[in-house]
């Protein structure tokens, strides 16, 4: 155990060193909260009675976040280590294969931690949207299911992934199509029904919901159980995929 | 009596149609550098991968440090260090934090800074990897090889595209490992690593030994004929012998009689890289004299 925290401390370093890693996961969904929020400013949506549009974009923008801190950063980040050789490498000391990824997953949950306070925090300030702490509960744990179950699907789409040079087109056409459509970028009610029933059968758009749910609740525990029990599910499927097909050994070369 | 750290009995290994690797058999004592040495795709990756436990086998016996690598258990893992062939290091991590991160994964790890004055990288300890020479990020790599203070060290091709003088000093950290009492299996297709480095050398051509011993023995270096050549009196003149010493004497002995210089004295035993080519290219092995070999 003290080997996962080990792995964790060097991933950690590594990730804040790399700019492209930080920019994706960190500054992204900062720029994009500012964008949305500055462009639709002052509109309201046909959700929950009428909200304001920024206290939309917040759980929006921290659903992205956690996906993005999760399965995309893994899913590059793993295509990078097994073609530069060095997922291979990690096996040929007597580091257990979870232990690596433990350390991995960690980091991305951690990640996704931070980006929750600090898109909360934000739009605190700067749009007055309330951070609600007396949900806080469900908020953890809708995140913490989320961060889990897009770990997995990272891990399992890597196999997909060929080379270095493949992974950010695969990763952001996956990704980002389904960000418009399942009402992450646009507000859902300005998309067509057939648009979210589309989006229905991706684990995108479960989450969003369940998050929109524990951050804005509107009466209840905040716990969206039917929403993520599918998200629950996708992650079961991906972790199944990757102790399946993921590869320690570089697929070029 | 030498104790076996590598024994390999009759290996074989095929891919699909095609044997990579057709019969082989060796054995490594403790203690020595031994290189197996061969042209690109005579076989030595995947003789060296399945050693490491990376590679099935498709026949034959193999020990490693007594274990079968198929079955390879993390009490092993302690004791073996590998260089791949080629591996980048985390361009993010300094040279200091990479050999930290993998003494971490080991029961007894060596002392990171004594590590670092192995391979030669001190006033590098706290650069980042991604700014270090491709001789420097080897050296690199060997020291994460050597971290774990293994018995057993692996190094596929540890020069392979390096220029002259990186691979001066991967030589001595290499030869120093010799000082240390570790084992190191070398594979290259350079002569002159080989022939610098190991105690003894296996030729691989096609997937089969094609040669063994210590490098001065092979291909019977020592009964084939010497060539002398220098430019005299009567121009460039050049003698095959056999006897080498007696006709020098003769030589110089009339050179000094007589007044006359022997310029560009040269006298040469076919290297090791005639051999080699000899014996990896059965059908042209005379291409060429091996070229200033010291």
């Amino acid at each position: 155990m003290s080997m996962v925290f080990h792995q964790f401390r060097y991933d950690q370093k590594a990730f804040w060193r790399n700019p492209a890693a930080v920019f994706f996961t960190v500054a992204f969904p900062v720029v994009l909260l500012l964008i949305f929020a500055t462009v639709f400013s002052g509109q309201t949506i046909e959700v929950d009675g009428g909200i304001e549009i920024t206290a939309y974009y917040v759980p929006a923008i921290i659903t992205l976040a956690v996906i993005s801190a999760t399965m995309q950063s893994l899913a590059m980040s793993l295509v990078i280590a097994r073609e530069d050789g060095r997922l291979k490498r990690g096996r040929g000391t007597p580091m257990p294969a979870w232990v690596f990824i433990a350390g991995r997953v960690g980091n991305s949950i951690v990640v996704a931690l931070m980006m929750l306070a600090l898109i909360a925090v934000l739009g605190r300030i700067l749009y007055d949207v309330p951070i609600p702490w007396s949900e806080m509960p469900a908020i953890l744990v809708t995140l913490m299911i989320g961060a889990a179950a897009f770990s997995c699907l990272g891990i399992a789409l890597t196999a997909l992934i060929p080379s270095q040079d493949a992974a950010a087109p695969i990763v952001n056409a996956l990704l980002l199509p389904l960000y418009f459509l399942s009402g992450i970028f646009i507000p859902d009610d300005e998309l067509p029904s057939g648009v979210i029933e589309f989006a229905n059968h991706f684990p995108i758009r479960d989450f969003f919901q369940a998050f929109f749910t524990a951050y804005l609740p509107g009466g209840g525990s905040g716990l969206d159980w039917g929403n993520l029990a599918v998200v629950a599910i996708w992650g079961v499927a991906g972790l199944l995929l990757a102790i399946r097909f993921f590869r320690w050994t570089p697929r070029s070369g | 009596m030498a104790e076996s750290v590598i024994s390999i009995k009759g290996l074989r290994k095929s891919y699909g149609d095609t044997e990579a690797v057709r019969g082989i058999d060796l054995e490594v004592n403790r203690g020595e550098i031994f290189a197996f040495l061969g042209p690109n795709g005579a076989g030595k990756t995947t003789t060296v991968e399945i050693l490491e436990g990376y590679r099935k086998r498709s026949g034959g016996e193999v020990a490693v440090l007594g274990v079968d690598p198929e079955r390879a258990t993390r009490d092993w893992r302690q004791r073996i260090g590998i260089v791949l062939q080629s591996c980048r290091l985390d361009p993010y991590l300094t040279v200091r934090e990479s050999l930290d991160l993998y003494a971490g994964y080991y029961a007894r790890p060596r002392p990171v800074d004594e590590v670092i004055e192995l391979v030669g990288l001190g006033e590098k300890a706290n650069d980042r990897t991604g700014k270090l020479s491709g001789g420097q990020q080897r050296r690199l790599d060997v020291g994460m090889a050597l971290v774990g203070d293994p018995e057993l060290l692996f190094l596929d091709e540890p020069t392979t595209g390096f220029d002259p003088g990186a691979r001066r000093q991967a030589w001595e950290t290499i030869a120093g490992l010799r000082d240390l009492g570790k084992t190191v299996f070398l594979t290259t297709h350079y002569m002159d690593e080989a022939q610098r480095l190991a105690d003894r050398v296996a030729i691989l051509a096609d997937g089969e030994v094609v040669a063994r011993g210590r490098p001065e023995d092979l291909g019977d270096r020592g009964s084939q004929p010497t060539v002398i050549t220098y430019h005299g009196p009567e121009g460039e003149v050049s003698l095959t012998t056999t006897t080498p010493v007696e006709t020098l004497n003769e030589l110089t002995g009339r050179a000094l009689a007589e007044g006359f210089a022997l310029e560009g004295l040269e006298v040469k035993r076919p290297s090791l890289e005639d051999v080699y080519l000899d014996l990896t290219e059965p059908t042209n092995g005379k291409v060429e004299q091996g070229a200033g070999q010291r």
